[in-house]
């Protein structure tokens, strides 16, 4: 199952089978300029491009058969109600979830997590019961544990790294004990790219009665995913990573999971039957998804789904491979710049900091170049301070970068040597 | 490249390399605490008024070029001017700095601030505004004695 690309030594390069020419030509948006300059995208990490088959599958839907779901008698509504529950069903088939009611459509991962935190660890967690995190989590899988422990008294306890940004499994193992509920983990560190061994900690995990969430939001965009191989308990991820719309994003949660989880917002399209004295609700996953939902972010994750699909999944992997490589050989030889995130299993990310230069100096000045990169502390301030910086810049690579785009960065960085210099 | 060259010139890259008047001074009558969340960018003004004038002040903190340079350049500005002059530089630094405002180099009459013009570069680049004002807002706040740290949101 681990298809987790890793850093391959320098020099050894093997060039990339998969087209990826072709799959440029699918997003529209890589033939713009920025500043005068030819686009060099490189932060999918927050949020990827989107190929035409989404763009189509979205104007589509509002074009030919929109309507709200779940409501009306008439054929609008009955198609849009089909398409939505089509996504879903697409979803299940994606993550090898066993039925598509274990898929409750979300605004996103973080609300996927919130989600989980609010309605199943608000009813079966106590005081001094344990969630196990990492520090290599987005603020995302830390914020809503330290909310339910505000309101239940819950302990975190916190799976630290090393310098590499590695994930220890015998520091998680020793952290896991009787009181353990949860480990929520994320499945690849935003920042480093570290690809946390979610099988084995699943096994540690269940072998204490604790269940494992897993925060997908990077994980599934890099690697396929399949829920019950993993046999993890919740998986979260969002639409817009994967080349799929903002505004819908997945929680995937076993099915006797979800049966016994309360609500955690009230509104239509949850209910069975509403009085002043008492509401039933319905059965997950509608009793999760309150009010009108992404109708067209839905038909927008289908396609991306299908996108995904289409291409030979091994190909874009050894793509991904070849470009974490070689960002990874090109920045190492130089010596301005001190790379963080070196874990022997990692997705295609990579981040690094420059002399004394400030992550948000070097993005100003790419930028102007034409390359795209995040800075700054990625959500993930715990991380920074494991490794006492401000902050860093990133590098994160889709399905469609090059290593034209890896010299463009290069390129870029000369240009900040040469104004600090 | 140009402007780039604009934003982050030589006196820039000299203060931010080599910020002035870095440090707490000894008499400390105010000081505020300010924070970009975005950037995780901090600076902390530390301001000595005696008779309705800054006699001393100092930052500490750590951020980008532009903030440690608008820091630095700011500590410079100040000392020795009374509270109503400093008030008023607040509001013409702004000015001189915030896109949301009309262009006012030109009109720029205030002759102790001449030496700031070289910080409007950053009107060309939005994102990096609130780099170079973060350090007024907070010196501003411990002016006036405000507890609650200073977020540029």
């Amino acid at each position: 199952m681990n298809t987790a690309v890793s850093t391959a030594p320098a020099g050894n390069l093997a060039a990339p089978s998969f087209d990826v020419e072709r799959a440029r030509a699918d997003f529209p948006i890589l033939s713009r300029s920025v500043h005068g300059k030819p686009l060099a995208f490189l932060d999918s990490g927050a949020s990827a491009q989107k190929p035409r088959q989404v763009i189509d599958a979205i104007s589509r839907c509002y074009e030919a058969e929109y309507a709200n779901i779940h409501r009306g008698v008439y054929e609008l509504s009955a198609r849009a109600t089909e398409a939505y529950e089509g996504a879903r069903v697409r979803v299940q088939q994606f993550v090898n979830a066993r039925s598509a009611s274990e898929i409750v459509f979300t605004k996103g991962a973080t609300e996927a997590i919130n989600l989980v935190a609010a309605s199943w660890g608000g009813t079966f967690l106590g005081e001094g019961d344990e969630v196990v995190l990492s520090v290599l989590e987005h603020h995302a899988n830390i914020v809503p544990w330290q909310l339910l422990r505000e309101r239940t008294g819950i302990v975190l306890k916190v799976v630290p790294t090393d310098e590499t940004g590695a994930f220890p499994l015998d520091a998680c193992e020793a952290l896991v004990g009787p009181r353990t509920k949860l480990v929520a983990l994320t499945h690849v560190s935003n920042v480093l790219g570290t690809v946390v061994p979610v099988a084995e900690v699943v096994r540690i995990a269940h072998a204490h009665d604790a269940l494992v969430l897993i925060d997908g939001a990077q994980g599934i965009v890099h690697q396929p995913v399949d829920v019950q191989a993993l046999d993890v308990d919740f998986y979260c991820f969002s639409g817009h990573k994967l080349y799929g719309p903002s505004g819908i994003g997945v929680l995937y949660g076993r099915e006797a999971l979800l049966r016994a989880m309360p609500p955690w917002q009230g509104g239509g399209d949850m209910i069975e039957r509403v009085t002043f004295e008492r509401t039933t609700f319905a059965p997950p996953p509608a009793r999760f998804e309150a009010g009108t939902p992404p109708i067209a972010a839905a038909a927008g994750l289908h396609a991306a789904l299908d996108y995904v699909a289409s291409l030979d999944a091994a190909a874009v992997a050894a793509h991904e491979h070849d470009l974490l490589a070689y960002a990874s050989e090109r920045l190492g030889a130089l010596n301005s710049i001190r790379l963080y995130g070196t874990a022997p299993e990692k997705a295609a990310i990579v981040s690094f900091t420059m002399d004394d230069v400030h992550p948000h100096d070097i993005g100003t000045i790419l930028d102007r170049a034409g390359v795209a990169v995040r800075v700054g502390h990625h959500c993930a301030q715990p991380l920074m301070d494991h490794f006492d910086i401000a902050g860093t810049v990133r590098a994160s690579f889709g399905l469609y970068n090059t290593r034209a785009d890896i010299d463009r960065l290069i390129d870029g960085l000369d240009e900040v040597r040469e104004i600090f210099a | 490249m140009s402007e780039l060259r604009d934003l982050y010139q030589e006196v820039i890259l000299d203060h931010g390399k080599s910020p002035r008047n870095f440090g707490r001074p000894p008499a400390v009558t105010g000081e505020s605490h300010g924070h970009n969340p975005l950037c995780g960018d901090t600076v902390t003004i530390y301001l000595e008024v005696a008779d309705g004038v800054v006699t001393d002040i100092g930052f500490e903190g750590r951020g980008c070029a532009i903030s440690m340079a608008s820091a630095s350049m700011m500590t410079e500005m100040l000392r020795g001017k009374s509270v109503d002059e400093v008030q008023t530089m607040f509001t013409q630094f702004h000015a001189l700095v915030a896109p949301a405002e009309p262009a006012c180099e030109a009109d720029f009459e205030a002759p102790d601030l001449d030496k700031l013009i070289v910080l409007a570069g950053v009107r060309e680049f939005p994102m990096r505004v609130k780099c170079a004002t973060l350090a007024w807002h907070t010196m501003k706040a411990a002016l006036e004695g405000e507890a609650e740290e200073v977020t540029t949101e």
